[in-house]
C-alpha cells in the first residue's frame, strides 16, 4: 500500500486560499447566471412538468 | 465574451423544430417498482419493529442467532434505504424521466435487467444479513460478491438513463433530471471507493482500509448515501411530483439552479461530522462540521421552494391527501436538515453523539421526508397509471394521520431519551465522581421511551398496511395502462442554437454529467488524501501489534454478531467518559483494525477499553445470559457461541488477506496461526476452568473472549503512547 509516503505537505497553508477563492467564484458565477437568465426560458423550464396530461 | 453580454440562460433553443412524432411511456416498469417498494417497505418497517421491540424485551429475538438485535438492525436499515426508499426512488424516476424527457427509456431490457437484478441484491441481503455476512460497515454491511451486483445493476441503470438522456425530445433538462444525474454518479463513485475489500471467502472480506483512514472513507460514504441516496432523488422526484399535483409551477426555478449546485458541492464534505471528538484528525473534523453549517442554505433553500409551490394552493392541502404527504414530507425535511447542521457542532455533537438523539433525527427524515414522499407519489401515481379514481380519500387521510403520530410518537420519546441518557452520562457528583456510575441505570431510566417509540413505529406501519388496502382497491378498481402515448416534435441536434453556457450545459447531458462528477469528487479528495498520505495524521504507537489469530477469529465473530451496533470502541477526551471507560482512543491504536469497529451508537457501554477489565469468566457467564452479570440488562444471550465451534480453516486465508493490505504479520506466519490458535484457546479454557467453567477449547466463545480482552490494551504497554 502506497501509504504514509510523506510526512507533511509544504506551504500547506496555500490549499485553503485555492479552496477559498475556487469556491466563491463558483458561487459568484452561478448567481450571476441565473441572475441573468432569460424570462422565457425559465418560464419553459417551469412548466416543463406541466406539459403532458 | 458573448458569456458575459447574452443572457446566459436562454430559451433560444427550446423549440427542436424536428417532425411531430409519436412514442408510448412505459408504465409497466413504474408498476413493478410500485409493487416491490411497498412489499420491502412492509417487511423492512416489520424488521425495524422486531428491533424496537427488542430494546425493552430481549427475549423477542426467540434466542435465535437469525434474529437478534446486531442482525436485524442492520436488515432493518438496509431494507428501507434500498429496498423500499430505493425501489420508490426508481419508480418516481422511471415515470418522471420519460415524461420530462419526452421520450421512452432506452431499452425495456434494461429497464427490467435493472428491476430483476436490483431485487437479487435486495433478496440476497434478506438472506445474508441475518446469517451473520457482514462487512459492519454501517448501511454498506453486504459481503463483496453483492457489492459487485450492485455495481454492475447501478451500471445498467446508468446506461439506461443516459441512453434516455441521448434519445430524448426536449432539447433542456429539468431540474430533476439533475438531481437524477448526480445521485447516479456520486453513488457511484461512493460505493466503488468504501467497498474496496479484499475477499478471503466468498462470503468474508476485508476493508483494505485501517481505523482510522476507513472510518473517513466509511463516514464520507455513510453521509453521502444520506445524501445522495436518500436526498437527491428524493428532491428530483419533488421537484416534478409537488409541482404536478399541485398543478402550479415550482416557486422558483431560478431558486432550483442554485439549490441543485450548491447542495451537491456542499454535501459531499460534511461527512467527517459524524466523527466529532474521535481520533480523526482535528483539521478534518472542522471541515466536516464548517461545510455542515453551510449546507443549512441550499437546503432550506429547496425547501422553502417545494412549500412556497403552493402559495395561493394551500386551500387544496386540506382535501388533497397526495398534497398533504407532501407538505408534512418538506417540512420534516426541512426539520431534519437544520437539526443535522446543528448536530454537527461540536458542543451539541458531544451530548448527541451515541445517544437516540441520532435516531431520533434520522427518523424524522425517513419517515418524514422519504416515507411521505413515497406515500404521496404513490397516491398520486396508482391512480393515474390505473386511469381511476383513489379508492378512498377517508383511508388515505386516516394513513395520512395514523403516519404523521406515529413520527411524532416515534420521535419525541427518543429525543427525550438522547438528553436524558447523555446527560446521565456526563453527570458528577460534588465530591466529582459520576454520578452514575453503572451504565445500566441509564439505559433502565430511559426503557419507557423505547415502548412508546415502539408504539409510534407500529402506529405508522398501521397506516401503511392501510396504503396497501387503499391501493390494492384503487388498482382493481381502474384498468391499468402499460403503455401511454404521447407525441412530439423530434429534436433537432443539429440545429445551431445562439443559447449560451448553461442552457448549453442542459443541452449537453455528458458534460453536465462529467461537471456534477467534478463537484462531487472535490470534497471527497480533499478530505481524503491528506489522511491516507500524510504521516503526522496517524501517529504511530510503537507497541500497538497486529491481533493474534484467535483474537482475529474473535473479531470477526464480533463483526458478525453485529456488537458494533450497541458499542463503540471509541472513547472520547471527555471527563465523563475517561472516568467511566478509561483512556482516550487514540488513532495510532486503530492501524490494524481492518474494518474499523468505531460504532456510532451507545445502547450498551463503550468497549475500548474492555480488555483486562473483567476476568474470561465474568465474559463468558455475561454472553451466556447477560443479566447474570448486569441485572436488568437488555442485551441478548448468545447460546450460540457455547455450542458452535470457531473456524480454523480460513485463519490462513484471513492472515494473508491481512498481511496483503498492510498488517506486518511475517511471511510463513499462516501455516503457524492455527497452532498459535490453540495454544491461546488452551490458556483462556483453563482461565475458564480454574473459575469451575468447562469449555471445549475450541468453541466461539473462547475466541470472542480472547478478543475482549485484547481490545485496547495495547497502549498499556507503552505509557509513552499517552503522552
Amino acid at each position: 500500500m502506497i501509504r504514509n509516503s510523506r510526512a507533511s505537505i509544504s506551504d500547506v497553508a496555500i490549499y485553503p486560499i485555492i479552496s477559498l477563492v475556487i469556491f466563491v467564484s463558483f458561487f459568484v458565477l452561478l448567481g450571476y447566471l441565473v441572475f441573468k437568465a432569460d424570462k422565457k426560458y425559465i418560464k419553459h423550464m417551469e412548466e416543463l412538468p406541466l406539459q403532458e396530461d | 465574451m458573448r458569456l458575459f453580454t447574452k443572457p446566459l440562460l436562454s430559451s433560444d433553443s427550446s423549440d427542436s423544430a424536428g417532425a411531430l412524432e409519436g412514442f408510448y411511456y412505459d408504465n409497466k416498469i413504474v408498476k413493478a417498482f410500485i409493487i416491490v417498494t411497498v412489499i420491502f417497505g412492509v417487511v423492512g418497517m416489520l424488521a425495524g419493529l422486531t428491533a424496537a421491540l427488542q430494546l425493552f424485551w430481549p427475549a423477542a429475538n426467540m434466542d435465535l442467532p437469525y434474529t437478534t438485535f446486531g442482525r436485524i438492525r442492520p436488515l432493518h436499515t438496509n431494507a428501507i434505504i434500498f429496498a423500499f426508499v430505493g425501489n420508490g426512488m426508481f419508480a418516481g424516476v422511471y415515470y418522471s424521466t420519460q415524461r420530462l424527457l419526452k421520450a421512452p427509456m432506452f431499452s425495456p431490457i434494461l429497464s427490467w435487467i435493472h428491476f430483476w437484478g436490483w431485487q437479487t441484491v435486495i433478496l440476497s441481503a434478506a438472506i445474508t444479513l441475518p446469517l451473520g455476512f457482514t462487512t459492519s460497515k454501517e448501511y454498506a454491511e453486504l459481503e463483496w460478491p453483492i457489492d459487485i451486483l450492485i455495481t454492475l445493476v447501478w451500471v445498467v441503470f446508468a446506461i439506461n438513463f443516459i441512453g434516455t438522456l441521448i434519445k430524448r425530445r426536449e432539447r433542456h433538462m429539468y431540474v430533476a433530471i439533475w438531481f437524477y444525474i448526480a445521485t447516479i454518479v456520486t453513488i457511484a463513485m461512493l460505493h466503488i471507493v468504501n467497498s474496496l475489500e479484499i475477499p478471503v471467502t466468498f462470503f468474508k472480506s476485508y476493508s483494505i482500509y485501517a481505523g482510522v483512514q476507513d472510518a473517513l472513507v466509511q463516514w464520507w460514504y455513510g453521509h453521502n448515501a444520506v445524501a445522495f441516496f436518500l436526498t437527491t432523488p428524493i428532491l428530483g422526484l419533488m421537484y416534478y411530483f409537488l409541482p404536478k399535483a399541485a398543478n402550479r409551477p415550482v416557486y422558483s426555478y431560478k431558486l432550483s439552479i442554485i439549490h441543485f449546485w450548491s447542495l451537491i458541492f456542499l454535501y459531499i464534505w460534511a461527512g467527517p461530522h459524524h466523527l466529532l471528538y474521535t481520533s480523526l484528525p482535528d483539521w478534518a473534523q472542522s471541515l466536516g462540521t464548517v461545510f455542515s453549517i453551510m449546507l443549512i442554505a441550499p437546503s432550506w433553500g429547496g425547501m422553502l421552494n417545494g412549500l412556497l409551490t403552493l402559495r395561493g394552493a394551500w386551500d387544496r392541502v386540506r382535501e388533497n391527501p397526495v398534497l398533504k404527504f407532501f407538505v408534512v414530507a418538506v417540512t420534516a425535511y426541512g426539520m431534519s436538515t437544520f437539526e443535522g447542521p446543528m448536530l454537527s457542532l461540536k458542543n451539541v455533537n458531544a451530548i448527541s453523539h451515541y445517544t437516540d438523539w441520532t435516531i431520533a433525527h434520522v427518523h424524522i427524515g425517513g419517515l418524514g421526508w422519504n416515507g411521505f414522499m413515497t406515500f404521496g407519489m404513490f397516491y398520486y401515481l396508482v391512480p393515474k397509471m390505473w386511469r381511476t379514481n383513489l379508492y378512498s380519500v377517508k383511508l388515505a387521510n386516516m394513513h395520512f394521520w395514523l403516519g404523521t403520530l406515529g413520527i411524532i410518537f416515534y420521535a419525541l420519546p427518543l429525543y427525550w431519551a438522547g438528553f436524558t441518557q447523555s446527560l446521565m452520562w456526563k453527570e458528577f457528583t460534588k465530591d466529582g465522581f459520576l454520578a452514575y456510575p453503572n451504565f445500566l441505570e441509564t439505559v433502565t431510566q430511559i426503557l419507557p421511551m423505547y415502548m412508546a417509540r415502539a408504539f409510534g413505529g407500529s402506529l405508522y406501519l398501521t397506516g401503511t398496511l392501510i396504503m396497501v388496502y387503499n391501493l390494492l382497491k384503487t388498482a382493481g378498481s381502474g384498468e391499468f395502462l402499460a403503455h401511454e402515448y404521447d407525441e412530439a416534435p423530434a429534436l433537432n441536434k443539429k440545429l445551431k442554437i445562439a443559447g449560451t453556457f448553461h442552457s448549453l450545459l442542459e443541452r449537453k447531458p455528458v458534460v453536465f454529467t462529467v461537471l456534477a462528477f467534478i463537484a462531487v469528487f472535490v470534497g471527497g479528495a480533499v478530505e481524503f488524501l491528506p489522511t491516507w498520505l500524510i504521516e503526522s495524521n496517524i501517529p504511530t504507537i510503537a507497541s500497538v501489534k497486529p491481533y493474534t489469530p484467535l483474537e482475529l477469529e474473535g473479531r470477526d465473530i464480533y463483526i458478525r454478531e453485529g456488537c458494533n451496533n450497541c458499542h463503540s470502541q471509541m472513547i472520547r477526551p471527555f471527563r465523563s467518559e475517561t472516568e467511566r471507560y478509561g483512556e482516550y482512543s487514540k488513532s495510532g491504536e486503530f492501524v490494524y483494525d481492518h474494518p474499523f469497529l468505531w460504532g456510532s451508537k451507545r445502547t450498551g457501554p463503550d468497549l475500548h477499553r474492555e480488555g483486562g477489565k473483567y476476568p474470561d469468566s465474568w465474559h463468558y457467564n455475561h454472553m451466556l445470559d447477560p443479566t447474570s452479570m448486569s441485572p436488568g440488562s437488555i442485551m441478548p444471550s448468545y447460546p450460540w457461541l457455547f455450542d458452535d465451534s470457531y473456524n480454523t480453516t480460513d485463519i490462513p486465508a484471513k492472515i494473508n488477506a491481512m498481511r496483503t493490505i498492510g498488517v506486518p504479520y511475517e511471511e510463513g506466519y499462516e501455516n503457524e496461526a492455527v497452532a498459535d490458535m490453540e495454544k491461546q484457546a488452551e490458556s483462556i479454557a483453563n482461565n475458564l476452568a480454574e473459575a469451575k467453567i468447562k469449555v471445549g477449547k475450541d468453541k466461539e466463545i473462547i475466541a470472542l473472549i480472547s478478543y475482549l480482552q485484547r481490545v485496547g490494551t495495547d497502549i498499556k504497554n507503552d505509557q509513552t503512547a499517552l503522552k
